[in-house]
C-alpha cells in the first residue's frame, strides 16, 4: 500500500501528473462511464440519501478526508492547483491505507456516490470529485478483485516477495482511470470557476510523458524482479526508501501499479483477439450475385447453381448436384494443391459416403494428418505460415465439396491453433510429428473417449422396461443402445426414420443384428408411437449456446412431439460440437441437400412423376439437411462433461473453448 | 512424388496380328494413323490434357520401340516426359507390365492401352479408384456400334452389323463394383458367378452392352504381387482382372502394405465383414468408431477383401479401341465425324478438313466429314465422301472414294472406285481398280482393272 502512494505526494508536479494521467489515457472506460451517465440524470433530482459532504476549500478537504494518511509525508506542500490531483490521490491512499473500506463497503458507497453526484455539479469540484472517485473505486469492484487475483498470480512470477499491500493498491490503480475521467468532468465544471489550467496542463503532460513513464515502468519492473530475487527482507527497506526519495517513490508505484495493468493487458489482449477471431466472417449469401461471382472465380470445382430454388433459402448454396462429382473426378490430376487423401475425403463428402458430424470430422482430420506427414516446407518459407495456408486451401476445397459441419470447424480451428503455437525452434520433423500426435489426441479425446463417457452417462438414464425412441442415425445413440443392451438392460427401441436418406435403416439393421428389440417407423407416425415411449435419445450436429440443438432435419419435430407427450428428450452430443453461436431458426444457417433425391424413389418407376423437374419453373424443391430444435423441447443434454440442462450450454462452451486452447 | 500418387503406363503394343495387313515392321500398331495422326497420340494427348506428363510407354519389339520412341521424342519433345520401354514380342500385357513393374513406386498405377481413342478423362477413373480405395478400377464404356453407322451415300449400309466382341459384365445394383467379367470368347460358355460374391451383394446386374476400355487403375502393391506370384498370367484382361474379381471376397493379395498407408475407409473395407458390399454406400456415420479404433488392432480372423470397381463412362463420351480392322475404319470415320473434337483439327464450314496445300481438280467434290491432308492432289471429277486421305497422295481423275482410309503417298490412278477400304502407305492403284471392303498392305500394287471385294491384299 505504501509504495503506491508516494507519487501522489511527490511535489514535482510532472511526475505526479503522469502517474495519474496515464491510466486515464489508457482508461478502462467501462468503470468510468456509468457514473458519467448517471451524472446528468441525478443532477436534476435530489437524492434522498444525503451524506453531509465536507464542503471545504480544496486545501481543507485534504486533511478532512484522509482519516489516517499515514503515508502522506507532505500533502500540503503541493501547489494549489496541483492539489487537485494530490487530493484525489490522497483520498485514495487514505482509503487504501485504512485498508478494508474500499473493498468491504463499495456498494454503500456507490449509493453515496450517486447521491453525492446529484448535487455535485453545483458544488465545488472537490466534492464532486470525491463522489465519482468513490463510485469509480466501487464500480469495478468485481474487476478490482479480479485484478487482485491476477496480481497475486503474477506475483508468483514477478514479485513474489511483495506482500499484500501492493495487491490492494492494484485495485486502486484500477479505479484511478475512473477518477481521472471524473476529474475531467469535474474540471469541466471547474473551468467555470476559472481553474481550467490544471486540466490543460494535465492533458499535455499525458502525451508528453507517457513514453518516459513507460520506460520507467520497464525499469521498475526489472528492479522489482531483482528485488524479488534478492529476498523478502529487502522490500521493507525499499518501501521505506520509496517513501522518502521521490525517485524511488516513482519506482514504487510502478512496481506495484503499472505492472498490474500491463499484466492485465497481457491477459486481456489475447482474449480480445480470440473474440475477434471467434466472430465468424460473414457467411456468404448466395443470393448476392456479386459475391457469388467472386467465389466462383476462385472455386476449384465447377459449381453449377441450381435454377429453381425456394425463395426463403436463396442465401444458401445449391448446385445442380449431378454436375459436381463428374467435374471433380475429371479434374483429378489437375488439382495439384490438394493432397490425395484430402481429395479423397472431399470425394466422399460429395458422394455422401461419409456423413455425420463425427465421421466427417474424423475423416478430415485423418486426411490432414496424412497431408502433414507428406508435407515438407518449401525453402524460404516458414512452416507455421505455409502449413496454415495449405490447410486453409484444403479446407476451402472441402467446403466446395460440402459445407463444413460445425464439428469440422472446431477441428480446423484446433489444428490451426496448434500450428500457430508451434515453437519456432522446433525442427520440421518434430513439428510434423507433434501435429500428427495432436490430431490423434483430438480424435481420441474429443470424440472417441467423449463418446465413451457419454455412453456411461446416458446409461444411467436407461431403466428396465424403457421404450427408447431415436431418430435417424446417431453414432452416439447407437453406442448407448448397444452398450445398454450389453449391460443387460431390458428395453425396446423405436427407430423413427425419414426420407430421403433413410439412415434409420442402417441403425435398425445393426441393432437388430445385435439382438435388440426394435420398432421401425417413419416420422409421420411419430405422434402415434410416442404414446408408448418413455425416453427420447437424439443425436446432434451441434448444440448452440442458447440451448438450441442443431441437428438432422426432423429432430425438432420429434422433440416437439415428445415434449407434447411429456416424454423427456435427451440430446447426446460431444462437447467439442458445442458452439457459441446463437441461432433462433433453421433458416439463416442451414444446408441444402440434393433436391432430386426427394423426388426419386429407387425401384419404383411408377412414382417418378416429376422427372426433369429442374426445367419446370413452377416447381421448387426443398431438401433441407438440418433444423434447429428450441431448447424448450430439450430436457437434458448429455455430454462428456456430464448431464446438463440446455441452459448450461454456455458454460460448457466457455470452459471447453478454453480447455481446447490449452489442449 | 507422382501426381496425386499415380503413375501412368501406356501399353502401346507391337505388331498386332489382328491388324495384320495394316501394321508392319515400319508401322507398328501404335503409329497407325487415325485421321493422319498416330493412334498413340490420342492417348498421349488425353493424358496431357489430364495433366499427366510423366509416362511410361511400353512397346513390344525392339524395332517398334525405336520407332515409337523416335516419334514421341519428335512430337512431344517439350510437352511430356516419356520413358519408352521395349519388351519382347508376345509377352502379353501382363508380361509388359512385369517388365516395368519394378520401376513403379507410386501408390496407384494407371494403365492405358495405347490403342484407346477416347475423351473420357483418366482422372475420372483415377478418382473413382481412389474414392473406393479399390484394388482395381476398370473403365467400362458403352460398346460402340460397329460398321458404318450412317447411311450417307455409301452402299456399305447393307453390311451386317457385327457386334464387337462384347464383354459380359456383372455389376452391383449401384453400378460401382465389378462382380463379374467375361470376355467375348467365353461368352458362349456358361457364365460362372462366384457364389460368395452373389451372396454378399444379393443382386447382380449383368450387362452385355459394356466394353472394357482397357484403362485400369491398379493398386501398385496388388499389381506387383500378382505379377510376381502368378507368372503364368499373360494378359491383364484375361487373367489379372478376372482373377482379382474372382477373389475379391477372399483376397489372396497381401493388403498389409496398404492398410497403413491408406485412410480410414479402406481400413474399414479391408477388415469389415461380408456385408460391406451390400451397404458400402453408407460408410455409415457410426462405423467410424469401429474403423478408427479397430484400425490399430485388426481382427486376425477377418476375411480379407478387396474392391474391384468400375467407372462407367457417360453415354455421351466417345470411347473406342483400335483393335481390329473394322475398328480402325470406324474410328477413322468417327474421329472426323461425330467425335470430331478428338481429332484436334478445326473443321471448315463444309464440315471437312482440306489442307491448304491440297490441290483439287475441277468438278471434284469433297463431302462433309472428310479429311484431305497436305500435299495431296486430286484430279478432275473426283468424289470423296467420309474418307481420310493422307499426305502427298496423288489421285487421278474420276476417282470415287467413300468410307475409306487412304494413308500417305498413295497413288490412285484414273477411274478407281474405293469403298470401305483401307489403303496403306505407298500403295499404287492402277487404273480402274474397284475395291470394296479391302485392306491393301503397304507398297502393294493393284494391277489395272482388278476388282476385289472383302479381301486383304498383301505381298506374300
Amino acid at each position: 500500500m505504501d509504495p503506491r502512494r508516494p507519487p501522489r505526494t511527490v511535489s514535482d508536479p510532472k511526475v505526479r501528473q503522469v502517474g495519474f494521467v496515464t491510466p486515464a489515457a489508457a482508461p478502462s472506460a467501462a468503470p468510468s462511464s456509468p457514473p458519467a451517465g448517471e451524472l446528468p440524470i441525478s443532477a436534476n433530482s435530489l437524492s434522498p440519501v444525503m451524506i453531509p459532504p465536507p464542503r471545504h476549500g480544496p486545501s481543507d478537504g485534504l486533511p478532512s478526508r484522509p482519516s489516517a494518511p499515514v503515508a502522506v509525508p507532505n500533502p500540503t506542500s503541493v501547489l494549489r492547483r496541483d492539489s487537485l490531483q494530490i487530493n484525489v490521490g490522497s483520498y485514495h491512499t487514505s482509503e487504501v491505507v485504512v485498508g478494508t473500506p474500499p473493498m468491504t463497503s463499495p456498494s454503500s458507497r456507490v449509493d453515496d456516490a450517486g447521491s453525492e453526484l446529484s448535487d455535485e455539479t453545483s458544488m465545488s469540484p472537490w466534492y464532486g470529485r470525491t463522489g465519482p472517485a468513490k463510485a469509480a473505486s466501487s464500480f469495478p469492484g468485481g474487476s478490482g478483485e479480479m485484478m487482485i487475483i491476477k496480481a497475486s498470480s503474477s506475483g508468483g512470477g514477478g514479485s513474489g516477495t511483495t506482500p499484500k499491500s501492493p495487491l490492494t493498491t492494484a485495485s486502486v490503480v484500477k479505479t484511478l482511470p475512473g477518477i481521472s475521467e471524473k476529474e475531467r468532468e469535474a474540471l469541466m465544471g471547474m473551468k467555470n470557476d476559472g481553474a481550467g489550467a490544471p486540466k490543460k496542463q494535465k492533458e499535455k503532460t499525458t502525451k508528453a510523458e507517457r513514453r518516459a513513464l513507460q520506460e520507467a515502468q520497464r525499469a521498475a519492473k526489472a528492479a522489482a524482479k531483482e528485488a524479488a530475487a534478492a529476498g523478502s527482507a529487502v522490500p521493507a527497506n525499499t518501501k521505506q526508501g520509496k517513501m522518502v526519495t521521490p525517485l524511488q517513490k516513482k519506482d514504487g508505484p510502478q512496481v506495484a501499479a503499472p505492472s498490474v495493468p500491463s499484466e492485465k493487458k497481457v491477459v486481456d489482449r489475447p482474449i480480445e483477439k480470440d473474440r475477434k477471431k471467434d466472430v465468424p466472417p460473414p457467411r456468404m449469401q448466395f443470393d448476392d450475385m456479386h459475391s457469388v461471382k467472386k467465389a466462383k472465380r476462385r472455386a476449384i470445382v465447377n459449381q453449377l447453381e441450381a435454377k429453381n430454388r425456394v425463395e426463403l433459402f436463396r442465401h444458401l448454396p445449391q448446385y445442380v448436384h449431378g454436375t459436381l462429382l463428374p467435374d471433380l473426378e475429371s479434374k483429378f490430376f489437375q488439382l495439384d494443391a490438394v493432397h490425395p487423401s484430402v481429395y479423397k475425403v472431399g470425394l466422399h463428402y460429395l458422394s455422401g459416403n461419409i456423413s455425420g458430424g463425427n465421421a466427417r470430422c474424423i475423416a478430415m482430420l485423418v486426411a490432414f494428418r496424412e497431408a502433414i506427414k507428406d508435407y515438407s516446407t518449401p525453402s524460404e518459407k516458414a512452416l507455421v505460415r505455409d502449413l496454415t495456408a495449405k490447410i486453409s486451401s484444403y479446407v476451402s476445397f472441402l467446403i466446395e465439396c460440402r459445407p463444413l459441419s460445425i464439428s469440422m470447424g472446431v477441428a480446423i480451428k484446433f489444428l490451426k491453433n496448434r500450428i500457430a503455437k508451434l515453437p519456432h525452434s522446433m525442427s520440421e520433423s518434430e513439428a510434423k510429428s507433434s501435429l500428427q500426435s495432436d490430431i490423434d489426441h483430438f480424435i481420441n479425446e474429443k470424440i472417441v473417449i467423449a463418446d465413451k463417457v457419454i455412453v456411461r452417462h446416458a446409461f444411467t438414464k436407461i431403466r428396465d422396461g424403457d421404450v427408447l425412441l431415436t431418430y435417424g442415425l446417431s453414432s452416439v445413440v447407437e453406442m448407448i443402445l448397444v452398450y445398454a443392451h450389453e449391460m443387460g438392460k431390458e428395453f425396446r427401441v423405436v427407430i423413427v426414420d425419414s426420407r430421403p436418406k433413410l439412415e434409420g435403416k442402417i441403425l435398425l439393421r445393426r441393432l437388430v443384428s445385435k439382438g435388440l428389440n426394435c420398432t421401425y417407423t417413419h416420422i409421420n407416425a411419430t405422434s402415434y408411437i410416442m404414446h408408448e415411449v418413455t425416453r427420447v435419445f437424439l443425436g446432434a450436429a451441434s448444440v448452440l449456446s442458447n440451448g438450441t440443438v442443431y441437428s438432422r432435419v426432423g429432430t425438432a419435430c420429434v422433440a416437439m412431439v415428445a415434449n407434447a407427450f411429456r416424454v423427456p428428450v435427451l440430446i447426446c452430443c460431444e462437447a467439442y460440437k458445442f458452439h457459441e453461436r446463437v441461432q433462433l431458426d433453421s433458416i439463416c444457417s442451414n444446408e441444402l441437400g440434393d433436391p432430386d433425391v426427394i423426388l426419386k424413389f429407387p425401384g419404383q418407376i411408377d412414382l417418378n412423376h416429376l422427372d426433369n423437374w429442374a426445367d419446370n419453373e413452377n416447381l421448387q424443391l426443398l431438401n433441407l439437411n438440418y433444423d434447429a430444435t428450441p431448447s424448450d423441447y430439450v430436457s437434458m443434454i448429455i455430454t462428456d462433461y456430464g448431464k446438463l440442462p440446455p441452459t448450461s450450454v454456455p458454460v460448457i462452451v466457455r470452459e471447453f473453448s478454453r480447455a481446447n486452447l490449452w489442449l | 512424388m507422382a501426381r496425386m500418387d499415380f503413375e501412368v503406363v501406356v501399353l502401346a503394343g507391337g505388331a498386332s496380328r489382328s491388324l495384320s495387313p495394316l501394321v508392319s515392321q515400319e508401322v507398328p500398331k501404335a503409329l497407325l494413323p487415325v485421321a493422319n495422326r498416330p493412334v498413340l497420340s490420342y492417348v498421349l494427348e488425353l493424358l496431357e490434357a489430364g495433366n499427366l506428363k510423366d509416362l511410361i510407354v511400353v512397346v513390344e519389339g525392339e524395332d517398334a520401340a525405336l520407332l515409337v520412341g523416335g516419334w514421341i521424342s519428335g512430337a512431344y519433345v517439350d510437352r511430356l516426359h516419356v520413358e519408352v520401354a521395349s519388351v519382347p514380342e508376345g509377352v502379353g500385357t501382363a508380361g509388359a507390365l512385369r517388365a516395368v513393374a519394378s520401376y513403379l513406386t507410386a501408390n496407384d498405377v494407371l494403365i492405358i492401352s495405347g490403342d484407346l481413342v477416347t475423351d473420357v478423362p483418366p482422372g475420372a477413373v483415377a478418382a473413382t479408384h481412389r474414392k473406393h480405395g479399390a484394388a482395381v478400377t476398370a473403365l467400362l464404356c458403352p460398346a460402340p456400334v460397329s460398321g458404318p453407322s450412317d447411311s450417307g451415300t455409301s452402299g456399305g449400309k447393307e453390311k451386317a452389323k457385327k457386334p464387337v466382341r462384347c464383354n459380359i459384365v456383372g455389376l452391383d445394383p449401384t453400378r460401382q463394383y465389378l462382380l463379374h467379367m467375361a470376355t467375348g470368347a467365353e461368352v458362349d460358355k456358361d457364365i460362372r458367378v462366384q457364389k460368395s460374391i452373389l451372396r454378399a451383394v444379393g443382386q447382380m446386374e449383368i450387362r452385355a452392352d459394356l466394353m472394357d476400355a482397357h484403362m485400369y487403375a491398379f493398386k501398385r502393391t496388388v499389381l506387383q504381387d500378382i505379377l510376381e506370384q502368378k507368372d503364368k498370367f499373360h494378359s491383364i484382361r484375361q487373367d489379372i482382372l478376372p482373377y482379382l474379381i474372382r477373389t475379391q471376397m477372399n483376397s489372396e493379395v497381401s493388403d498389409n502394405g496398404l492398410v497403413n498407408s491408406e485412410s480410414r475407409s479402406d481400413r474399414l473395407s479391408s477388415q469389415s465383414d461380408l456385408r460391406w458390399l451390400s451397404h458400402h454406400r453408407e460408410i455409415a456415420p457410426s462405423s467410424f468408431q469401429e474403423t478408427y479404433s479397430s484400425s490399430v488392432k485388426l481382427p486376425p480372423d477377418a476375411r480379407k477383401t478387396h474392391k474391384c470397381c468400375a467407372y462407367i463412362a457417360n453415354e455421351s463420351k466417345y470411347c473406342a479401341r483400335l483393335n481390329s480392322i473394322q475398328a480402325f475404319s470406324d474410328i477413322n470415320r468417327d474421329v472426323i465425324g461425330e467425335a470430331s473434337h478428338l481429332s484436334g483439327y478445326s473443321f471448315s464450314a463444309q464440315n471437312n478438313i482440306i489442307h491448304s496445300s491440297a490441290e483439287l481438280g475441277s468438278k471434284t467434290t469433297v463431302g462433309p466429314q472428310c479429311m484431305l491432308a497436305e500435299g495431296s492432289k486430286l484430279g478432275d471429277k473426283c468424289s470423296v465422301k467420309r474418307s481420310v486421305i493422307g499426305r502427298h497422295c496423288r489421285i487421278g481423275s474420276n476417282v470415287k472414294i467413300a468410307n475409306s482410309v487412304v494413308m500417305n503417298h498413295v497413288t490412285i490412278e484414273d477411274g478407281c472406285s474405293i469403298q470401305g477400304s483401307v489403303i496403306c502407305s505407298n500403295v499404287q492403284l492402277q487404273e480402274r481398280v474397284v475395291l470394296k471392303d479391302c485392306q491393301v498392305a503397304a507398297q502393294y500394287v493393284v494391277t489395272t482393272g482388278s476388282e476385289h471385294k472383302s479381301e486383304s491384299l498383301a505381298r506374300k
